[in-house]
């Protein structure tokens, strides 16, 4: 019995990986037809242009520009790869921030806001602590570790309303979300950290460096150089590999898949369900913080605070790449350096074609419905696969699941709709 | 024989097969005109799959079906209604906040121009309720009235279709005593007028009481049709287990010592309703004593034990465990001196999603045995797991590793079982532990609690089997509507003395004195 169980739980990880490679296949080739029909039905744009938008999608990381005939040429980029591991940072935390909550049975939709918490705390504090009598590295681990518990407390709000009066966490997560977005927006707004002096913007705030605060780039740029990166993507890897430790090997992230599975059986063991779930959005809320903190502490990056009637993309994008990634913090790493792949690639169309970068977002929407209709498909074709394995594993005394479902309490309580 | 007219419904070898099992193997079933025929056997041993081959929601690999002798295809539920073919299933199939009347026509209405016509139908209704003795309220609604009623129109809506096959799916398992000799009576009244009941249970008492023959299923393998006359209880049951099985628990004499739970003057909140669902309940339990606490379901023994085991916030009284006081305490403080096997083993009992060993040391990773700064030693868990699994006998695909959802009922319960016992505490709440299990577990989980008992644990059992109540209990306390109503002594007592306090007919000063 044992060697053809063991077998299919291969089978079964091995299915999760399909099904997202599928869906990315899919949205990419999606991608492509929406290439090909603008590219038919636009007068500035021609056949080859759309062959052209068609292999940048595909290979927009590889993309060196054009060549003197006005080809496009294709080869080991290195800047490109050092901006695609810069935008991951913060893709990789926010989808880590929703993988760790659909772990413990949560859906934090509230990333966004709470990366804008993140976002908001980091930059007061980095801009805020005068460098003259602060090093500037104490004052981006005070902005970093800011940001992080401003996130914090923002997820634990929902938490808080989901433990103690049963609120369901993702309306609580929206309301939140637009409340940090009007409540940064207004914070900024009387703050004295508008970026005046550059008149040829407007609305943003000052970058880190200006108060000399900025993300040690660790050599990073000498590998790859001209690209944004810095020591924030190793930060992002670290945190992913500390969740992983921490949702697979410790008490803590026992406890908190326990009552994210089953909240009634965690309560009837005695363990403290209501901690536990304000725990996990904190947890998650300072994951997504940590993202803006690491985005906007680069130092090269500035932040356009009037947000009161959008959310950061960034935050939502956290949800396909923890989708993608099956909520495994490993898998997240790989799915957060995707989704920035794309990015680029949608940077390349704009700049090396007559298409824009919406391309792209077309190719991420799709896969996101596509990863969540996966994630359906694979759970049809595991629950089918766990129905026959029970039938075949309890043969001695089970011979129908009809027979069990008359005589047992029924099979599906335990994942009550109150939960969902 | 074959032909003989003799049968009403005959299925003959019967085979049918899921992916890597044989859910009914050569199975033939007979059930002759007027009788009634009981058909055993345990959980899996086929008998649902047998039943839905009947009614046309499987189709058979092999053998045939005959109606009065002549071959007939059932593909689908209406070709078995069409056939005469109805059920009452254990689980009843009514619509709440309908009428009794409106239920029994849903699906045969009459209608004129669109419009329902109930005059002829509630005739109808009348008329059969009188003829087979079915007393109920046509326009009460269904919610309003007792389960046994509820029964009784499940069993009108049969005889409204003019079915001549009535297959009884478990029918007694929600029933009083008093309820189940009624259903008896029907039954007999039933079979009178030419009706023919097929009697599905595993209850050895009703079958020898009321059934003509019995077919027995074991592990989806056809062992034999008896006819209740020439054979008894133990025979029955060493058929449908496939080895002797002891029915009788044996145990001595209790030897009840210092008292270990207290409860004094409990009210316990309904989840449902405004009013409490525990009105004022006190009682002890002493080391070494089995007490159960009997009742109909719904009468406030799932809310005593949630007070007690603090998953429900009690609004008054005092609970006293080992000495301390508890009514207020946290759940993790008062897992220290009680071992809870809880009634709802998928909702409480188990994360199902979890392996089996994390279930195993779902209340005590953090122990430092299991764990070291926050990390959990997983071979600690894997050993110990294992110990239990051998010790406890808990069988599944993968051992420790198997998730816990893949398990059998009776293993789920096992583990559980497993888990509580050997956390060691002073007392052990045991609600319905062995429900909806078969024989041989059954027998097994009596043993292990009558085993707990002699080493001077104190054991609270909910339970709504009264064999279970009357043979595992050294002392009996009735439960009706949220309150005591009385303390009986199993050996001066019987099953409808019994029976009569659970449906609050009888009452003692005694124990009602916290009301």
């Amino acid at each position: 019995m044992k060697s053809p169980m063991s077998l299919l739980r291969k089978k079964d990880a091995t299915q999760s990986i399909l099904a997202s490679i599928l869906s990315i296949i899919i949205g990419l080739v999606v991608g492509c037809v929406v290439v090909l029909v603008v590219g038919l039905t636009s007068d500035n744009l021609s056949l080859s242009s759309a062959w052209d938008g068609i292999r940048l999608i595909f290979a927009g990381i590889f993309s060196t520009g054009r060549d003197a005939a006005g080809q496009l040429t294709f080869g080991f980029n290195p800047t490109n790869i050092g901006n695609m591991l810069f935008r991951a940072t913060p893709l990789i935390l926010t989808g880590l921030s929703v993988a760790v909550a659909f772990k413990t049975g949560l859906f934090n939709i509230g990333a966004p806001g709470q990366y804008l918490m993140g976002t908001m705390a980091t930059l007061m504090l980095a801009l805020g602590i005068p460098s003259e009598s602060v090093p500037t590295g104490l004052i981006w681990i005070i902005a970093f570790l800011g940001g992080c518990l401003a996130g914090a407390v923002w997820g634990a709000i929902p938490g808080l309303l989901k433990a103690f009066l049963n609120i369901n966490e993702v309306l609580a997560c929206i309301m939140t979300n637009w409340l940090a977005a009007n409540l940064v927006t207004w914070m900024f707004d009387i703050s004295n950290f508008k970026n005046v002096v550059e008149n040829t913007k407007s609305g943003y705030i000052y970058k880190t460096t200006f108060n000399g605060v900025a993300t040690p780039k660790l050599g990073l740029d000498k590998l790859f150089p001209n690209s944004q990166v810095n020591m924030g993507i190793l930060i992002a890897i670290l945190i992913a590999i500390l969740m992983y430790i921490m949702m697979s090997k410790t008490t803590l992230g026992y406890q908190l898949k326990a009552c994210g599975t089953n909240r009634h059986a965690a309560r009837y063991a005695g363990v403290p369900d209501r901690r536990n779930i304000v725990l996990s959005m904190a947890i998650a809320g300072a994951l997504a913080a940590a993202g803006a903190s690491l985005y906007y502490l680069s130092g090269n990056t500035e932040f356009y605070w009037s947000t009161y009637q959008s959310l950061p993309a960034t935050g939502f994008n956290g949800i396909p790449v923890a989708l993608l990634a099956v909520n495994h913090p490993i898998g997240v790493i790989f799915t957060g350096c995707f989704m920035s792949m794309l990015d680029i690639a949608g940077v390349q169309l704009t700049n090396l074609t007559a298409y824009n970068e919406y391309i792209t977002d077309v190719i991420i929407a799709t896969i996101v419905y596509l990863s969540a209709f996966s994630l359906v498909i694979k759970m049809f074709i595991t629950g089918r696969k766990k129905r026959k394995a029970q039938k075949a594993n309890t043969a001695a005394v089970s011979t129908s699941v009809a027979e069990g479902e008359g005589l047992l309490p029924a099979p599906e309580t335990e994942k009550g709709g109150e939960e969902a | 024989m074959d032909n003989a007219p003799q049968y009403v419904i005959e299925m003959l070898h019967i085979t049918k097969e899921f992916p890597g099992i044989k859910a009914n193997d050569d199975i033939t079933l007979q059930l002759k005109k007027g009788e009634i025929h009981a058909l055993l056997g345990e959980n899996g041993a086929g008998k649902s799959t047998l039943m839905s081959i009947l009614f046309g929601m499987y189709q058979p690999e092999a053998g045939e079906i005959r109606k009065e002798g002549k071959q007939v295809t059932i593909n689908n539920p209406n070709d078995a209604t069409a056939l005469g073919i109805g059920m009452v299933h254990q689980h009843f199939k009514l619509i709440e906040v309908f009428s009794v009347l409106d239920n029994i026509i849903l699906g045969a209405e009459d209608t004129k121009l669109g419009f329902l016509q109930k005059k002829e139908a509630r005739r109808k209704v009348m008329e059969l309720s009188q003829r087979y003795g079915l007393k109920i309220d046509l326009d009460a609604k269904v919610e309003d009235i007792s389960v046994g009623m509820q029964q009784r129109v499940e069993i009108l809506k049969m005889l409204y279709r003019d079915n001549e096959i009535l297959i009884f799916d478990e029918p007694t398992a929600v029933l009083t005593p008093q309820e189940i000799d009624e259903l008896m009576q029907v039954m007999k009244n039933l079979t009178a007028e030419g009706k023919s009941i097929l009697f599905i249970s595993h209850k050895l008492n009703e079958i020898m009481s009321v059934a003509d023959r019995v077919t027995v299923l074991r592990k989806g393998k056809y062992i034999g049709t008896v006819e209740t006359k020439s054979t008894d209880k133990q025979a029955l049951s060493n058929m449908m287990v496939g080895r002797p099985v002891q029915l009788e628990v044996t145990k001595t004499e209790a030897k009840p010592q210092d008292v270990v739970l207290a409860v004094e003057n409990l009210h316990v909140p309904s989840k449902l309703h405004k009013k409490d669902a525990v009105q004022g309940v006190s009682f002890q339990v002493r080391a070494g004593e089995i007490v159960c606490l009997a009742g109909i379901d719904g009468n406030g023994q799932s809310e005593l034990v949630y007070g007690l085991t603090g998953l429900e916030k009690c609004s008054q009284g005092k609970i006293t465990l080992c000495g301390e006081e508890i009514s207020h305490a946290s759940i993790h403080k008062r897992l220290k001196n009680l071992g809870h096997i809880p009634e709802d083993r998928h909702k409480h009992g188990l994360v199902l999603d979890f392996s089996l060993e994390q279930n195993l040391v779902l209340q005590r990773f953090q122990e430092p045995k299991f764990q070291k700064h926050g990390f959990i030693k997983k071979d600690a868990v894997r050993a110990y797991a294992e110990l239990l699994i051998e010790q406890y006998d808990v069988r599944s695909g993968q051992g420790p590793i198997t998730v816990a959802r893949s398990m059998s009922g009776g293993n789920q319960q096992k583990a559980i079982i497993a888990r509580e016992v050997d956390r060691d505490k002073p007392l052990i709440v045991a609600v319905q532990p062995t429900r909806g299990l078969d024989v041989g577990a059954i027998e097994y989980i009596h043993n292990q609690l009558v085993a707990e008992r002699d080493k001077g644990k104190a054991i609270l059992l909910v339970s709504l089997e009264l064999d279970e109540v009357m043979s595992l209990s050294d002392r009996i306390l009735v439960l009706y509507e949220g309150e005591i109503v009385g303390e009986l002594d199993p050996k001066k007592t019987n099953v409808q003395e019994l029976g009569l306090y659970m449906a609050g007919a009888k009452k003692t000063e005694k124990g009602g004195d916290g009301a």
